[in-house]
């Protein structure tokens, strides 16, 4: 066995001391590799977004440059064509928050009363009823984009943002109900059985009690179906038209044609996208439990 | 008072039931109307005969319906596995240990993927992937020193599994994110307690993390085979179901026979509705044997 010569500390004598060693130096790969993962983990999730803001920021010629560059002068062209007469993504961005904020207040209004009920009264085939609410969750749109896209032209409706709104609802009130219903039931029943002994109303007590309590669970539900609101495609790209689409519909109708501009691409999918990962990195806590309160009791 | 107590309830349920039922189940119906006619959207003048399941039999013949439900059933078969096991890895790796302010970063950093807009995910991989001057063409070749661009989505098998590379980084996190909420509701008595039996990493996962991870998967598969099953934004703008037909999912199918080329809505609407029957009968399973709806 070989001894190494140490300034402070006299040679190990005992195997004891060896062990120490020995296992001082394992721990101390271990963190290494740790770290290492955690890195790995923060570039990766990190890169893809990095690439689309960096290249929204470059020249044409920057762009396909190569290899690929890393540092470059930064131009704001392509935000100021994308926001122009050609592409016109500012106003597809204002259809999109009109849209995703409408089905969502919407969602929260219808959801809420629901979900109280569902948490709170004792009647027949709730279970049902429940499971319903959360199947919708599960059914693809694809289902339904075929009949509401025959019934909607037969109506001229295509194009009409309150169309969308309406279709969004099919996903934000079960997110709602789903997230409120747990959220409601976790809220003491005696509160409410005290109000109604005072003599008061369902209603007061659903919106002066059990909501400003359950405020939690109705802030985390709005949030993902927001989010969700905000991202869809599939209803929209058939749903809506012209001055109408949302962010996410002119997004993909840049890539027809020849030359692809991939600077006004990644301008638009950087407008698209920051608003709402800034959004969500402030109230990733919130992000987080909703994630967790729809999927583990 | 005896009535004005079954009433309220039904006063507190009626208004979300109703627009669901206008907005959900309305259209099935009518969806299960075309799909025993002839519909077709771009030739108007042919008359919608009522035509029993023929669009039925159509559809259950159809080898390319097969062959996209089988697609499906490999992307859902290949991602899902691996979004599991990759997000187990990150959250053991985000639980404890060294590098505080880093886990906190990399935690935070999970959620960018998650609120990422899929279409702009398929569009970053049009980028990223791109045969010419794709950032991932300039990594291989700097490692392997050859100077050959890769046809990501241009050659059928690769561009699969592009569109998988890209399901597995944008979900990935929502995964790692659900297990280590999991991990933090084992107690942490317990969890010091067997670090003196043990130091096996694999002991302990077995033994006192896992019980506490089995709801974390649960619901990880559930709503990751949903989603899944349901993919369309990302893999629309990515490739469009192409090369040819080879990353073309259900979804993508469907759509294409009913609002984006053949304009069959007939046999469109017996394709939703078969697919609607093999989702609803899975969550169905799933929600019966891994969720209770009341008291769980």
């Amino acid at each position: 066995m070989t001894t190494r010569p140490s300034p402070s500390v006299t040679q190990p004598t005992s195997a004891d001391q060896l062990a120490v060693r020995r296992a001082r130096r394992g721990r101390r790969v271990k963190s290494a590799l740790h770290g290492l993962g955690l890195i790995v983990v923060l570039l990766c999730t990190l890169f893809p977004f990095f690439w689309m803001v960096s290249t929204s920021l470059k020249t044409t010629n920057q762009i396909v440059a190569k290899p690929p560059l890393l540092v470059f002068q930064g131009t704001l062209e392509h935000y100021r064509t994308i926001l122009g007469e050609q592409y016109q993504v500012g106003g597809s961005l204002v259809n999109s928050l009109i849209v995703a904020t409408s089905a969502t207040l919407l969602a929260v209004l219808l959801g809420t009363p629901a979900a109280y009920a569902l948490a709170r009264f004792d009647f027949r085939r709730k279970d049902d009823l429940w499971f319903w609410f959360i199947s919708n969750r599960f059914m693809s749109p694809v289902v339904i984009i075929l009949p509401v896209y025959l019934l909607a032209s037969q109506l001229r409706l295509i194009g009409n943002p309150a169309l969308l709104i309406a279709m969004y609802l099919t996903f934000s009130i079960p997110v709602v109900v789903w997230i409120c219903t747990d959220q409601f039931r976790s809220i003491p029943r005696e509160l409410d059985e005290a109000a109604m002994v005072d003599g008061a109303s369902p209603g007061f007590i659903f919106l002066r009690i059990a909501l400003p309590l359950a405020l939690p669970g109705v802030v985390v539900s709005s949030i993902l179906s927001f989010i969700f609101n905000w991202n869809e495609l599939l209803f929209a790209l058939f749903l809506t038209r012209g001055d109408g689409v949302t962010a996410p519909v002119r997004a993909t109708s840049f890539l027809s044609g020849y030359d692809v501009p991939w600077g006004a691409i990644m301008a638009t999918g950087t407008l698209i996208v920051l608003p709402v990962v800034i959004f969500s990195l402030l109230v990733s806590r919130h992000l987080v439990k909703g994630l967790t309160m729809g999927a583990i009791k | 008072m005896h009535t004005q107590r079954r009433l309220t309830p039904f006063l507190f349920l009626s208004p979300a039931v109703v627009v669901l039922a206008v907005v959900g189940i309305y259209p099935l119906v009518f969806a299960a109307w075309v799909s025993l006619h002839t519909y077709l959207l771009a030739q108007p003048n042919i008359p919608r005969d009522f035509v029993w399941f023929s669009n039925y039999l159509t559809v259950l013949r159809d080898g390319s319906f097969w062959g996209a439900i089988g697609r499906t059933l490999i992307y859902l078969a290949v991602s899902l596995p691996i979004q599991i096991a990759l997000g187990l890895g990150i959250a053991l790796l985000l639980r404890r240990g060294p590098w505080a302010r880093l886990r906190g970063f990399a935690r935070v950093s999970l959620v960018i993927p998650l609120a990422m807009t899929p279409v702009v995910t398929g569009l970053i991989g049009r980028l990223i992937f791109n045969q010419d001057f794709g950032v991932v063409n300039f990594a291989v070749n700097s490692v392997t020193g050859r100077t050959v661009g890769i046809e990501w989505l241009g050659h059928p098998t690769l561009a699969f599994v592009t569109i998988l590379l890209l399901e597995i980084w944008q979900w990935t996190p929502f995964a790692a994110l659900i297990f280590l909420s999991g991990l933090t509701a084992v107690p942490a008595e317990v969890e010091e307690a067997a670090t003196l039996e043990t130091r096996s990493f694999w002991a302990m996962l077995r033994h006192i993390q896992l019980p506490f991870l089995l709801p974390a998967l649960t619901a990880i598969l559930i709503l990751r085979t949903a989603d899944i099953l349901k993919q369309f934004d990302m893999v629309y703008t990515l490739t469009s179901g192409g090369p040819g037909s080879s990353t073309e999912l259900i979804n993508l199918y469907i759509t294409r026979i009913g609002l984006r080329g053949a304009f069959d809505q007939g046999v469109a609407s017996a394709q939703a509705l078969l697919m609607l029957i093999l989702t609803t009968v899975l969550s169905r399973l799933y929600i019966r044997y891994l969720y209770r709806g009341d008291d769980a």
